[in-house]
């Protein structure tokens, strides 16, 4: 047990010369039943005051380490470690009790998506409270009244009606935000924030970022796990980069976003996509990222035009006077937060729902409020590439029969032909026809969902949040390959994203939605960078940024 | 036999459904912060009103079948009437004038919804006696055994629940086998074995009877065990379920016992599939009593019916029909509340 993957031992104590809050050499996290090696030799330490993050793909062991600190790796779960101390005391020897002392008094822990993660069949106010009664804290009668203070300290409005609400009824940021005020309700010296942000609209998530950094500022050492460097750039003194179970890198944040050693780190960085990165291919191994295909947007041939749409479900206007041209071999980004009337746009644009009033025309033709009858022939024009592609597909379909689906009117030799030939397209090889949905990665599902996209040809292909569920490296390899198909057919892509980044990478123009309107359109450079709208501007404000420059940055 | 499952479970055939219907569908995910609590209590009264509503139509195509099975039913009314009396034509005519069996078929069918509208069952045909009031005499012993045989299953099914899951796998084995044992096992057999044991062998309980609580303990049992079998194996499922969400992680981060988890977070949300069962649990209690009734000759709604079966006493037959969808109904509008009261979540739409 000598060998270790990792490039630092734990340091004896920390920036101030305190002894660590918590320190662990060589955690080694098993799940036998499953044969999985989570963790493989991690060693790290967080000391009073700092904020470690740790950074890594699905998949890298990043948030079993964060549990396995709070002796919550799993069921099954097998861990070892050289040293483990929590709190000074060694954590190899905790029972059952002392680890529950640990949780929630010494330690808080904040996870992804409050919606789940608060017993979605209690009150905020008795999940806050419920830490307080765990570890008395406080006396039995001042409990609620306690919760309320914390709900009032993390920013949430009218904390007394919220209290007795339940997860449910809370919009996502606050409800992230009571679940930040349990992890801390028995004041823990240490909080562990697993990918806290997640699923958070950017704004939000600056809030909760925020609302992070003031913990830290008023004591709290925290560790803080994510997918993305840029949310950690702001808050972490140092960060850790994970890799199958492994750190490749540590370090200062500064120094590790500025001057990256490890190929793995620079690959992350230079998969970001940015303003920085726009008309780059950024999936290369390389530094410097080469340029991504050339492509021509007809200006003069608009594929699709949408004009005055107003739309709704039931009495509720969700869409209001929304106009936008697309043009042949145009990118449109389309971006707004949640509940903007973005995959509503989506949903009318490929003739799934019927706009109250106005019209969308394809090629010049109506396609809207037309018959079924009219609209089946040209449907193939429009394609769409969702989210979560697993949800589109036929679980029982192959995924060679699921891209053939559309292909229906090929005879069978031509279309086994041209099934083989997307895949090639889509860079999946060609054996994966014979597979399942479920047995492939998240990235190949993707591309199996951009083959049978393609497959008809399309004019406009629909993209509604196609690489959100994707971690960044496959997302690099996502987007490099929508921008080829782009540059080699002329497929105007409609690209809804609620990740500026991701649009200000990939589109030409952009459209920004608010409670149903278009409050800002115009040439993505300008929008961004001289944003003309107060919301567009508090949006671009939002975007966590690597503050330290990017690696071309530093190089240039 | 086979009038029993025209009468008895005809009825419980046809209402499980509607109250295997009634868990309505979870909502789309609610828009946040919506709903004083005014507009909740008018939600709450609203979905009573409708349930009660539909609750009257069930009510009401249960009578009309019944019905209709009187019409379609073999034999002659007035066979049944006279029985082993004297048969003349003149009685004849008399009954058929008496009970008004000259009408049109639609004008007798009216005067019966009519009777039943002012809660009037009819009379027997066979003991000459109001229905209502057979009916009455049957149910105090029959509801004694129903509410015993719920409250030994229930309480059985959640101790079951609670020591087995997230247990290894021998435990889980031997309690699944013996759920599965519990569940396939005709009612019948079960309460002749429990007979034999405890009452024959050991002679800790009556045989037969409805004499005071020790009376009660096996027929009781024997409702039991297959339903908590079955309710068992939900639960359990249910409270491992929960136990493996992100908000049982964030209750142990918290520094709750594993105890504490299941009292105060998952119990409550393995009662929610729990819930939807007690429907069919009642379901099961009605056809099965007949059985238990009879096994263990106890006097209850059971034997009355199987008496007015053999005996072609369709007034008491169509009787215990509405009686079974009435208590369907109430037991699916119960469960309906219930359901709110379990999950906030439906509460809001």
């Amino acid at each position: 047990m000598t060998e270790t993957g990792t490039t630092a031992a734990v340091r004896p104590a920390g920036p101030g010369g305190a002894a660590p809050l918590v320190a662990v050499t060589n955690l080694r996290v098993s799940f036998p039943k499953a044969g999985v090696d989570a963790v493989r030799g991690v060693s790290l330490a967080v000391h009073p005051g700092e904020c470690v993050a740790i950074v890594g793909e699905s998949g890298s062991g990043k948030s079993v380490t964060a549990r396995s600190l709070l002796g919550l790796a799993g069921p099954g779960a097998r861990v070892s470690a050289e040293r483990f101390t929590v709190d000074g005391r060694d954590a190899l020897r905790f029972t059952d009790r002392d680890w529950r002392v640990v949780r929630g008094r010494f330690a808080g822990l904040v996870v992804q998506d409050a919606l789940v993660s608060l017993d979605p069949l209690r009150t905020v106010g008795a999940e806050i409270a419920e830490v307080l009664a765990v570890h008395d804290v406080v006396p039995r009668r001042d409990r609620a009244a306690r919760a309320e203070e914390l709900l009032d300290a993390v920013g949430v409005p009218e904390p007394r009606l919220r209290a007795r609400q339940r997860p449910f009824q809370l919009s996502g940021g606050l409800r992230q935000r009571a679940l930040i005020a349990s992890a801390i309700a028995a004041d823990p010296r240490l909080i562990i924030a697993d990918e806290p942000t997640t699923a958070l609209d950017v704004t939000v998530q600056a809030q909760v970022l925020r609302l992070l950094g003031e913990r830290k500022a008023a004591g709290a050492a925290l560790l803080l796990i994510s997918h993305d460097l840029a949310v950690v750039a702001s808050v972490a003194d140092r960060i850790l980069v994970m890799r199958d179970g492994t750190v490749v890198e540590e370090g200062p944040t500064r120094r590790v976003l500025s001057a990256p050693e490890h190929p793995y780190t620079r690959l992350l960085l230079a998969a970001v996509p940015s303003a920085a990165s726009r008309g780059t291919r950024l999936s290369s191994p390389e530094p410097e990222r080469p340029p991504a295909p050339p492509r021509t947007v007809d200006r003069s041939t608009a594929v699709l035009e949408a004009t005055g749409l107003v739309a709704g479900y039931g009495a509720r206007t969700v869409v209001e006077d929304v106009s936008f041209r697309l043009h042949k071999g145009e990118t449109l980004g389309l971006v707004g937060e949640s509940g903007s009337g973005k995959t509503t746009v989506a949903r009318i644009v490929l003739g799934l729902h019927e706009p109250i009033r106005g019209e969308v025309r394809l090629h010049g033709e109506p396609w809207s409020g037309v018959r079924e009858r009219r609209r089946r022939p040209l449907r193939s024009r429009i394609q769409l590439i969702s989210q979560n592609p697993l949800d589109s597909f036929d679980p029982r379909y192959t995924v060679g029969r699921i891209v053939a689906e559309p292909l229906r009117d090929l005879p069978a030799a031509e279309r086994r032909a041209r099934v083989a030939e997307l895949l090639e397209r889509v860079g999946l090889p060609a054996e994966t026809a014979e597979r399942r949905p479920r047995e492939l990665s998240g990235g190949q599902r993707q591309r199996v969902a951009i083959a049978r996209a393609l497959g008809p040809r399309p004019d406009v292909l629909v993209c509604d949040e196609p690489v959100s569920a994707l971690d960044v490296s496959v997302q690099a390899q996502v987007l490099d390959l929508l921008a080829d198909i782009q540059a080699a057919e002329g497929t105007a892509l409609l690209f809804i994203s609620h990740d500026l980044g991701v649009v200000h990478h990939l589109s030409d123009r952009v459209l920004v939605m608010k409670d149903g309107r278009v409050v800002e359109e115009g040439d993505v450079d300008e929008v961004f960078h001289r944003p003309r709208h107060p919301y567009t501007a508090g949006l671009v404000a939002a975007i966590p940024r690597l503050e330290t420059g990017e690696p071309q940055a530093v190089a240039g | 036999m086979s009038a029993i499952s025209a009468g008895g479970s005809g009825a419980a055939g046809g209402a499980p459904v509607a109250a295997g219907r009634t868990p309505p569908a979870r909502p789309a995910p609610p828009l946040p912060a919506t709903g004083g609590r005014p507009g909740r209590a008018r939600g709450l009264l609203r979905a009573v009103a409708r349930r009660i509503g539909s609750g009257i139509v069930v009510i009401w195509a249960a009578a009309t079948t019944a019905y209709l099975a009187l019409l379609a039913a073999p034999g002659d009314t007035v066979d049944i009437l006279i029985g082993d009396g004297p048969d003349t034509p003149e009685i004849r005519a008399s009954i058929i004038r008496e009970w008004g069996l000259d009408r049109p078929e639609i004008v007798q069918y009216l005067s019966y919804l009519g009777r039943l509208l002012q809660g009037d069952l009819g009379r027997s045909y066979r003991l000459q006696r109001s229905v209502g009031d057979i009916l009455a005499e049957g149910l105090g012993p029959s509801l004694r055994l129903a509410v015993a045989a719920a409250a030994t299953a229930i309480t059985l099914a959640v101790l079951i629940a609670l020591l087995t899951a997230g247990r290894g796998p021998w435990a889980r084995r031997a309690v699944s086998g013996l759920e599965l044992l519990a569940v396939s096992v005709p009612t019948f057999v079960i309460g002749i074995v429990l007979l034999s044991v405890f009452s024959f062998s050991l002679g800790w309980f009556p045989v037969s009877g409805d004499e005071g609580p020790a009376s009660l303990v096996l027929p009781a049992l024997t409702l039991a065990l297959p339903a908590a079998g079955v309710l068992g194996q939900v639960l359990r499922e249910g409270l491992e379920k929960a136990l493996e969400q992100p908000f049982a992680t964030t209750a142990r981060a918290r520094g709750l016992t594993e105890r504490a988890l299941v009292a105060r977070h998952a119990l409550r949300h393995a009662m929610l599939p729990g819930a939807t069962l007690v429907g069919w649990f009642v379901a099961q209690l009605i056809t099965q009593a007949i059985i238990t009734e009879a096994v263990f000759g106890r006097p209850g709604i059971g034997r009355v019916v199987l008496q007015a079966v053999t005996g072609g006493d369709m007034p008491v037959v169509m009787a215990v029909v509405i009686l079974s969808a009435v208590v369907f109904v109430t037991v699916s509008t119960v469960l309906d509340l219930l359901y709110r009261v379990i999950d906030p979540r439906l509460r809001s739409s």
